[in-house]
């Protein structure tokens, strides 16, 4: 039986004396009939490719599809050449990777869909980060990913990753979630910890919106994956001090499935509302964006 | 089985920018080419929705494309496929349509060759698929499993023959989907397999039940 709710998880870690990342890969080998060693080589491909892409994007200042960004990682390095980060290496890390891997996506470059391209900086920025400035081993690396894995699937059970069907709580929102969990497992938090940091993380993002300027995964997308991966790293400090979310994280996933259920689909991918309808945004689409795709709109 | 594995969740590895409307797009466009069969002359795709206000900013029509031709979710030639050689023998036309009673991210492909069939599906997250309809039959297709997709007249006992030929080829049945409009009307089966299945197999279920249509649908590998 597939583990559908985190209290389910918990319970089956406390049962088998396992740690979450055990239990994970376990179920996981037996739903695709698989060893645990040819799983963990699954994730670690993807682990790699999460690398490549932040190796690509560091490297790059070309500009994306919708000619809106591209250069902001570039910027950003450059700052930080002459005024290093107050926050210390850990947080210019996660913000230069987070941004140089959005931006490789937003250039049609190759990236992980983590749980969702529009997403897929906030994991690797958060799991690379930290191995780099801790030193820690690929092993460990790996585990990492495949506990944000679980957390992103069991709130998949309740909401899809997508924008058009629950807003971009549902994409970055669990992203943060998932980054919040894999890098408590990388400081050494307990089973109740790494769920409480992925609670507290996901309760602040609820009722996110998914209104991308001119309908390109650029604006807001791009610099909201670092901010939601920092959003978890706060988490991750809270819990790490004892901090407990009051509403548990089942809860959590419960109130937002209702929340994208209420959520109008003007605000739901379909750029027909929020930011995506601001004055400069419309200023922006009427210079640029071909009329061919909005004449044949109607029948 | 419409469930995401952790492996489903923490990929596709893909071109960007978008899971559901580019990865989606590509796999869509893979698991069409997988029913129809390759030889693609003619096409028209309507996109409806989200996917036909913001399919272009995503490169949902290359991605759609892509797939048609049968590239994988992360080759790189997707952000070039329009220039690209393979699309001298492709006729192809888009149309963009509102139609809120369809999913968000919903597709329709209209082949127009010689083997004409209209697919509709949905890209439902995460790049993540579902075939819902092929010509008038309502069928539930993710690409996860290799199937057995059949439209045939209603006839007494045919199942059992089907079932009959899987079971003498070694395959094991995983599910089984019949739809039916009315008593005697041509009724659609899709049948998803654990494992591979020979085309003999597929030769005597045709020799058997003189199906309208019968396609092996291989599952998307990727």
């Amino acid at each position: 039986m597939t583990i559908k709710t985190f209290e389910e998880l918990k319970e089956t870690c406390i049962k088998n004396n396992t740690e979450i990342w055990q239990t994970a890969q376990l179920q996981e080998a037996q739903i695709h009939d698989i060893t645990v060693e040819e799983f963990r080589a699954r994730v670690n491909k993807t682990l790699s490719a999460m690398k490549e892409a932040i190796k690509n994007g560091m490297e790059s200042s070309v500009l994306t599809n919708g000619k809106m960004g591209g250069f902001d990682c570039a910027k950003q390095k450059e700052y930080y050449k002459n005024n290093p980060c107050i926050y210390g290496k850990l947080y210019e890390k996660i913000l230069c990777y987070s941004l140089a891997t959005s931006e490789e996506n937003a250039r049609m470059g190759r990236i992980a869909a983590c749980p969702t391209a529009g997403a897929c900086g906030i994991v690797p920025s958060v799991i690379i980060s930290m191995g780099e400035i801790y030193n820690i081993d690929n092993e460990k690396l790996i585990n990492s990913l495949i506990i944000a894995g679980i957390t992103g699937q069991i709130i998949s059970f309740k909401v899809k990753p997508s924008g058009a069907t629950a807003g971009c709580q549902a994409e970055c929102g669990s992203a943060s979630a998932m980054a919040a969990a894999a890098m408590a497992y990388l400081f050494d938090c307990d089973t109740d910890k790494i769920l409480n940091s992925s609670a507290l993380a996901l309760k602040n993002i609820l009722g996110l919106t998914c209104d991308p300027v001119r309908g390109f995964v650029e604006v807001p997308c791009i610099k909201r994956n670092p901010f939601m991966a920092l959003h978890a790293a706060s988490a991750v400090e809270m819990a790490k001090a004892g901090i407990v979310s009051v509403i548990p994280i089942d809860d959590i996933v419960d109130a937002m499935e209702q929340t994208g259920a209420l959520m109008s689909s003007d605000l739901k991918e379909s750029s027909r509302a929020g930011l995506a309808k601001t004055k400069t945004a419309i200023v922006m689409e009427k210079a640029c964006f071909t009329k061919k795709y909005y004449s044949a709109l109607k029948e | 089985m419409n469930e995401a594995s952790i492996l489903d969740i923490i990929s596709p590895v893909m071109v960007g920018p978008s899971s559901s409307h580019t990865a989606g797009a590509v796999r869509l466009g893979l698991i069409a080419r997988n029913i129809h069969g390759e030889n693609i002359k003619k096409v028209k795709i309507i996109l409806y929705n989200s996917y036909a206000q913001t399919g272009e900013g995503h490169g949902t029509d290359k991605g759609l494309i892509a797939g048609l031709l049968g590239y994988k979710p992360d080759s790189t030639i997707i952000k070039d496929i329009f220039n690209s050689q393979d699309m001298v023998s492709l006729e192809y036309r888009f149309e963009f349509r509102e139609n809120f009673a369809k999913h968000p991210n919903a597709v329709d492909f209209i082949f127009e060759d010689d083997n004409p069939m209209t697919i509709s599906a949905q890209s439902i997250g995460g790049g993540e698929i579902k075939v819902c309809k092929i010509n008038e039959f309502d069928v539930s297709l993710d690409g996860k499993f290799n199937s057995i997709l059949i439209v045939m007249g209603d006839k007494l006992g045919a199942i059992a023959k089907i079932t009959s030929i899987i079971q003498k080829y070694g395959a094991n049945i995983a599910t089984l989907n019949c739809d039916r409009k009315t008593r005697g009307q041509n009724a659609s089966l899709v049948i998803s397999l654990d494992n591979e299945i020979s085309a003999d197999a597929i030769e005597e279920i045709k020799k058997e039940i003189s199906p309208h249509l019968i396609r092996y649908v291989k599952k998307l590998e990727y």
